[in-house]
């Protein structure tokens, strides 16, 4: 057993198997996304495709201290999130591969996994939209007395536009139980926070809603997933939103093919060195975990992605029926818009 | 049977619908303590309190996208939206997430909302005047509604709220006081009909909203004045829509009168005579007559506002002209 020590003292105890699946999640999260950027460029995935790499601990953190059962809603830089939250390898690098076997069955590609059977309600790509629906989404549980409570990521680049503003002020109107997740990566696309934000210390923008809030280490998976138990006691008691500012890093570009103008070799190789894999790592060696042990694990996750490349590359492209399943629950009889129309000619 | 008015059939719809399902609530700006801006919602919130009646800030997007999120989520949110000028601050809420999440997660979603907002005008200028329906009957994934009559309204609002799909859900603020006769008894409306609702040999005319009353008027004052006898096919929904009543009624008269408050110009008019040049073209005999709003930005004096949208003389006069 494992004790968690915060500053006000100890948090939990956890057996090694719980520590050792967060570093597994971790890990498989970095797989698949460095698995996925070479599929990327030999042109099995198109379109976007925006890594997760180097914020593995704040979903990982983040949603380890959630209950299974608790709403999640992410915005397009979705793959750890769901990795996290316990969706299929199989079925996330089947989504990327735009397959019939894909989470989302083809239709949402990378910025769009979802998976409603774990209350992942998906990835969106309007920056911000995600909020407003998060704040229906806890709405629904408030409404019909569930202890549910939603938590939503957004990027640093979400908190400047008006979704922000009218979700952040809802949700604290209604006392909506909702964590909001601001994963400060210091860039939207190319565009560093100083330059696009007045307030540079994303957190205290919430005290304009009255809301409380904290900044973090988002590379210190520990500290991540303590602030989110906290977060998690003050909201599922009922006291309202509560909004944490990770500050963390993206080692690759925005999407694929950034030309990554804006930051410098040295700036990445410098958040580099405090890796958060690494990091944690470090802690469970200390704890006594040896590293034949994280070897294995290594080797258990390589086969686990290796296994989601060729079921992904195997599996069948969605039919062409497909393209017209699913715009309504059901198509509407004679509508000229979805089916053609039933006109026969007069007699 | 009782007359009543299209306001109180809207009321009537949101009351019994609130009634039969804990699930329906209604949210928006003013319609608790306010009553509702056009007082629709009047005596809601003493009924079912402040739970299911909710004055929101002045969000229109995160009404509408809480809207979204809550109806993912099991409830059945009914967001009113004051005017349909300031839908336009929920847009995106409603093209990029309510039209989108049961197809782009792959059907793994329902999206069961309804969007009640106003068109209307009456010497409100240039940003409180507009009609945009055609911008929601753009999108796939959205159906959208636009009553005419007091009936239509409380049967159509009915299934909207029971509809598995987004809805958009346009009254028109000249019609609130429109008598009409509803049955007494519960019933609801299928979504997706158009209905022929004066028959006639001579010229189809196709309307909605405010324009099948004008369309109406003309029609009656066209048969006495001028023996022309007008079939005016009603439209309530725009989307998905109903094209046989108007390709049925085309193929009798060979002529037809599209009338809309829109303005014109990729308005749902040239949307309905694509349709039928598409489908009845061989049964044409005079070129298809569109009555719509001048394309300017709606003036406050009375005067020309007259001018700039379209009524019933209009119609009338595109009627001639196709009969000619
Ligand atoms: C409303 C909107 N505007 C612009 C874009 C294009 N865009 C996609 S991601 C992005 C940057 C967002 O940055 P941030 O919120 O910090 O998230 P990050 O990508 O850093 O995780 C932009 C501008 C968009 N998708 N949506
Ligand atoms: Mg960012």
């Amino acid at each position: 057993m494992i004790q968690l020590q915060t500053e006000e003292g100890v948090l939990s105890t956890f057996d090694r198997e719980t520590l050792l699946s967060w570093y597994r999640q971790m890990i498989l999260i970095r797989r698949v996304e460095e698995e996925a950027a070479t599929a990327y460029q030999r042109g099995h995935i198109g379109g976007f495709l925006h890594l997760y790499i180097g914020e593995e601990a704040v979903a990982v953190g983040a949603l380890n201290a959630l209950r299974p059962d608790d709403n999640v809603v992410v915005h397009y830089r979705d793959h750890g999130h769901a990795l996290a939250r316990g969706l299929p390898a199989r079925a996330v690098m089947a989504e990327l591969f735009g397959k019939a076997t894909g989470c989302s069955r083809g239709k949402g590609g990378s910025m769009h996994l979802a998976d409603a059977t774990k209350r992942f309600w998906g990835g969106y790509a309007i920056v911000g939209g995600q909020l407003a629906l998060a704040a229906g989404i806890a709405l629904a549980d408030q409404y019909a007395g569930h202890e549910r409570i939603t938590i939503c990521f957004f990027g640093d680049g979400a908190t400047n536009n008006g979704y922000f503003l009218e979700s952040l002020n809802l949700a604290a109107v209604w006392h909506l139980p909702v964590i909001w997740v601001c994963e400060n990566n210091s860039y939207g696309m190319g565009t560093s926070v100083e330059r696009a934000s007045a307030v540079t210390e994303i957190y205290r923008k919430a005290c304009a809603y009255n809301t409380p809030a904290e900044q973090i280490d988002g590379q210190d998976l520990l500290e991540v997933y303590a602030a989110v138990r906290r977060a998690a006691d003050h909201v599922r008691a009922g006291h309202g939103p509560y909004f944490i500012e990770a500050v963390t890093y993206r080692y690759r570009g925005h999407s694929m093919g950034d030309p990554e103008r804006y930051r410098s070799k040295e700036e990445i190789e410098r958040w580099a060195r405090h890796d958060p894999i690494e990091r944690f790592k470090r802690f469970l060696i200390e704890e006594g975990i040896s590293l034949e042990m994280l070897e294995s694990i290594h080797a258990e996750v390589e086969e686990e992605v290796q296994d989601a490349l060729r079921f992904a590359s195997e599996s069948p492209p969605p039919p062409p029926e497909a393209l017209w399943e699913d715009v309504y629950a059901a198509p509407a009889a004679g509508d000229p818009f979805i089916l053609p129309p039933a006109v026969a000619p007069a007699q | 049977m009782a007359e009543i008015t299209y306001r109180e059939a809207v009321r009537r719809a949101l009351v019994e619908e609130m009634r039969r399902d804990e699930r329906v609530f209604i949210m928006g700006e003013e319609v608790g303590v306010w009553g509702g801006t056009y007082a629709v919602t009047r005596g809601l919130l003493d009924e079912f309190g402040e739970k299911r009646v909710r004055d929101t800030p002045i969000s229109e997007l995160v009404i509408a996208g809480a809207a979204v999120g809550a109806a993912m989520n099991g409830l059945r949110p009914v967001a009113e939206i004051m005017t349909v000028n300031f839908a336009l601050l929920s847009l995106d809420a409603i093209v990029n997430h309510a039209a989108k999440v049961r197809y782009m997660f792959g059907g793994q979603f329902n999206c069961p909302m309804v969007l009640r907002t106003t068109a209307g005008w009456g010497q409100l200028s240039a940003t409180h005047s507009q009609t945009f329906e055609n911008y929601f009957a753009h999108v796939p994934g959205l159906k959208v509604i636009m009553p005419g009559t007091p009936k239509d309204a409380y049967g159509l609002l009915k299934s909207a709220i029971r509809d598995p799909d987004p809805v958009v859900f346009i009254e028109h603020t000249h019609l609130y006081r429109v008598r009409g006769e509803v049955p007494d008894e519960e019933f609801t409306l299928p979504i997706g009909r158009s209905e022929v609702k004066r028959p006639g040999r001579d010229v189809t005319v196709v309307a909605y909203s405010r324009m099948l009353h004008e369309a109406l008027q003309a029609a009656d004052e066209l048969a006495e004045e001028e023996g022309i006898e007008c079939e005016v096919v009603d439209i309530p929904t725009l989307r998905p829509l109903d094209l046989e009543p108007i390709i049925r009624s085309f193929q009798r008269t060979y002529r037809a009168v599209l009338a809309t408050e829109q303005w014109l110009g990729y308005g749902l008019d040239a949307e309905i005579a694509a349709q039928i040049y598409e489908h009845a073209f061989d049964y044409l005999d005079a070129p298809i007559r569109r009555v719509t709003a001048r394309p300017v930005p709606l003036p406050y004096s009375r005067d020309l506002e007259r001018l700039a949208l379209p009524g019933k003389d209009e119609i009338k006069q595109a009627v001639l002209e196709v009969v000619r």
